[in-house]
């Protein structure tokens, strides 16, 4: 009887910890710990941010690290102190980045399109270089870093310099050589000839600035002992944001679209992020090159889902039903056998699958078709049935399992009755048992379509996406989910990487998916369960 | 193999079943035997053949060094390790450091979305405080939602986090495991959610008379009653995570960095027939530990209806 027990110090004040006993200072110990790696981290970090001038991120990351603090050093507010570390992930990597792909979606953020409009005109001013006729030559030497190469460059009148494609050349005390061509640095890893050869492509790509200055021009080498002054052919006029050609006059204007456009059409490569409104949206649905492929992805997306939905429950309503006969031989054995597939990993499954559909090769062709050249993979109509047909073997295992829980679970009296009623067993099974196992298998039957909506792992494991359209240059085909489209259009090697349209492509899959959610909402019990 | 031993006696000679356990009840003609259980065991046989086929072909695959997909057609022509051998002598693709890699991030996500979750799920259990219920519907909703519909913009995420802090950015997999936080609430909180309300209030009421803080309340009284929704939460995460290509693909870059579903995908993708030898013995090698916890969880993961969208 605590109540009538004599007060002592614990039972005076419950709810406060007193702060004495050796568990609390531990406890305390911890907070004081972890809190300050947090803290010593924000720091950090606000610094790296504070020397980069990030300043909207640093304003936000000292909010969040003082919202941080204030958490778990007030008195009370109990519940945000294990709310915080799951909500701070959860809010940064789950409704963050869902809100930044509706950010995305509506700039023209890609392949020359990546960052700000002064990247831009740097970019271009560094990659339009052309070699100044008459100019001395430079003699270098090749120097290896982190990685990274840099020109040691001795200029015609015996200067000594290193520098490379993002760091200007600056001078440099080198040990030079009989004939005073510096060839060693401190601190740097001389290349020899070998190196040099191989390394050749990403060596004759160094550009060296003169300084931050792109208009100074800058130094390469064609052959890695050599090198040249080179300097932009395109000149910039920040009072009219436009480029003119130095050869040709060409001039070159601010589309306000992001790029810069001459009067005949003719735009340069290297473009800047801006928001474009709904012109991905538009595009989507109007650009040839996007629009028709866009309408058969989509409508595979649906008939992939529905079909596998209904092909694995139907294949798992009818296995539960044959196996539900308490005094069947091997049940068990069966049982483990079926539920493999379930177990092996889905994306290996699509990689093994597609070794066995293959064409000439493949186990499928060679041992159950006798040799034939069957395009399973390949030709439009049989890769869809493939894949379904991988999807129904991935699949029906999970709805054999809840098949069967939900067959055993039905009460025993109601067959009964059917059965002293005269029905059959095909009545019984349609009329009594269907209708009683839907109502509790249908909100799993809508989560089992919302997961194939994005089975991504079956689709791009299997056939890629292909056989690939031929009305649209895209790297899409005949089998790609919307899902597997948008990594596609975002990470693909086809065309140029869109992350505004991919992003685009992905709010429209939020909000199918959404609708989705809410009709299986209306349908589930879950909402109840919450009080 | 017990399948075949139970069905064939039987269709070949049902008399000598008849005189054997069951005596002479009544001698039934393979006809009624058909209807009744035969049908059955053709059903399973021929399911468990289409069920279990690519599984022996892989397992094949991987133990004929002969290693080109032509020849692994026929099945076990020839056992011998050889795949496995060179499977961890590939400099180029390091199958080992993948594996590791794989597991690695797999239990330390596991773990720390288990604690994570347990957490708000202690706090949605046990304390009432404004918001809550709006708080519980909203991650509900939430998982709804899977991260890979945000790939891009978590792609672009941790571009610019490279910028500031190169070791969680890009190429870097505590910034993956990161990211898989962000899903570690949601479904799994629900769950735990529900195991936590089983657990009677009555229990922490005494322990916090006795002088308990709450923190002593989760760690000693709450998460020990708990452990097996704990251990189920984390072995589904982890099996999940195995299987994670979009993300992972994106994020790790490095082939030394990579995990197994994007290493092993690069193995077959370019030239497919010729390493298939080799591949199939790494797949062997990946699914082996999944299937056998799979299959161990087996019965917790067709329980509960919220756990049957983590698969299928």
């Amino acid at each position: 009887m605590p109540t009538l027990a004599p007060p002592g110090p614990a039972a005076t004040r419950p709810r406060k910890k007193s702060g004495i006993t050796p568990d609390s200072t531990l406890g305390l110990l911890a907070k004081i710990v972890l809190l300050g790696l947090v803290d010593a981290f924000a720091v950090y970090v606000s610094i790296t941010l504070f020397l980069q001038e990030k300043w909207v991120i640093l304003v936000f990351a000292s909010a969040v690290t003082l919202l941080i603090n204030w958490i778990y050093l007030r008195k009370g507010g109990l519940p945000a102190k294990y709310l915080a570390p799951g909500i701070f992930f959860l809010v940064i990597f789950q409704v963050f980045v869902m809100v930044y792909s509706g950010y995305v979606a509506f700039t023209n953020y890609g392949d020359g399109h990546n960052s700000t409009k002064a990247d831009a005109v740097n970019a271009i001013q560094l990659s339009a270089q052309q070699r100044v006729l008459d100019s001395p030559a430079y003699r270098v030497s090749i120097l290896e870093r982190d990685g990274d190469f840099h020109l040691l460059a001795t200029d015609p009148d015996g200067g000594v310099s290193v520098g490379a494609t993002d760091a200007p050349l600056e001078d440099a005390d080198a040990i030079t050589d009989a004939t005073g061509r510096a060839v060693e640095l401190e601190g740097y890893r001389t290349l020899q000839f070998g190196e040099v050869l191989a390394n050749q492509e990403d060596i004759l790509a160094v550009t060296v600035p003169f300084s931050d200055d792109p208009e100074d021009g800058s130094l390469r080498t064609s052959d890695g002992s050599s090198a040249y002054v080179y300097r932009p052919s395109l000149s910039f006029d920040e009072a009219t944001s436009t480029f003119t050609d130095l050869e040709t006059g060409t001039t070159y204007t601010d589309t306000g679209e992001g790029s810069f456009q001459s009067a005949d059409g003719e735009q340069l490569s290297t473009g800047w992020k801006v928001n474009v409104g709904f012109d991905n949206f538009t595009k989507a649905f109007s650009d040839q090159n996007i629009r028709d492929p866009l309408l058969q992805v989509v409508l595979w997306t649906f008939t992939f889902a529905i079909v596998s939905v209904l092909s694995t429950f139907a294949l798992g309503l009818f296995l539960a039903n044959a196996f539900n006969l308490p005094d069947l031989r091997g049940k068990r054995i069966y049982r483990i056998l079926m539920i493999l597939p379930y177990a092996f990993p889905a994306f290996l499954a699509g990689l093994v699958w597609s070794g066995l559909l293959n064409p000439e090769f493949g186990f499928v062709n060679t041992t159950f078709f006798g040799g034939a050249d069957i395009p399973w993979l390949t030709d439009p109509l049989l890769a869809k049935v493939s894949v379904l047909v991988v999807n129904l073997w991935l699949g029906f295992p999970y709805m054999f399992l809840v098949c069967t829980g939900a067959l055993q679970s039905l009460p025993e009296e109601v067959n009964e009755a059917a059965r002293m009623d005269g029905a059959s067993a095909w009545r019984t099974f349609t009329a009594i048992k269907l209708p009683l196992l839907l109502v509790s298998v249908a909100p799993l039957l809508i989560a089992s379509f919302a997961f194939n909506f994005n089975n991504f792992n079956v689709i791009y494991m299997l056939t890629d996406g292909g056989p690939r359209f031929d009305n649209t240059t895209a790297n899409i085909g005949h089998t790609d989910i919307l899902i597997t489209m948008v990594y596609e259009i975002a990470f693909g090697t086809g065309v140029g990487r869109d992350y505004g349209l991919a992003s685009a492509l992905s709010i429209i899959i939020f909000l199918i998916v959404a609708v989705v959610s809410a009709v299986s909402f209306r349908q589930t019990k879950a909402l109840e369960d919450i009080n | 193999m017990t399948t075949l031993t139970d069905s064939q006696p039987a269709v070949v000679e049902p008399p000598a079943h008849g005189s054997g356990s069951i005596p002479q009840r009544r001698r039934r003609t393979f006809g009624q035997w058909f209807r009744h259980k035969g049908w059955r065991h053709t059903v399973g046989v021929a399911t468990t053949i289409f069920a279990v086929f690519p599984l022996l072909y892989v397992l094949s695959a991987a133990l004929n060094s002969n290693g080109t997909m032509a020849g692994s057609n026929v099945l076990f022509s020839r056992i011998d390790g050889g795949n496995f051998e060179a499977l961890f002598n590939n400099p180029s693709r390091p199958f080992g450091r993948w594996f590791v890699n794989t597991m690695v991030i797999g239990v330390v996500t596991s773990v720390a979305t288990v604690f994570l979750g347990a957490l708000a799920a202690y706090a949605f259990s046990r304390m009432r405080f404004t918001g809550r219920r709006v708080s519980l519907l909203s991650l509900l909703i939430l998982q709804m939602f899977p991260q890979l519909l945000a790939v891009v913009a978590i792609f672009l995420l941790l571009n610019a986090i490279t910028d500031v802090v190169p070791w969680l950015g890009l190429g870097s997999q505590l910034g993956l495991i990161m990211v898989y936080l962000g899903g570690a609430l949601g479904v799994n909180t629900y769950l735990m959610y529900g195991f936590f309300n089983t657990v009677p209030k009555s229990l922490d009421e005494a322990a916090r008379i006795d002088g308990a803080s709450h923190v002593q309340v989760f760690f000693t009284i709450i998460l020990p009653l708990v452990t097996p929704i704990l251990a189920v939460v984390g072995l589904l995460a982890f099996i999940g995570l195995s299987s994670e290509f979009v993300i992972a693909s994106v994020v790790l870059t490095d082939p030394d960095s990579q995990t197994l579903a994007v290493g092993l995908y690069s193995y077959v993708a370019q030239q497919r027939s010729e390493n298939w030898g080799v591949f199939a013995a790494g797949a062997v090698l990946a699914a082996v530990p999944v299937m056998a916890l799979f299959l161990f969880l087996q019965k917790y993961i067709t329980n509960g209806p919220t756990a049957g969208g983590v698969k299928g």
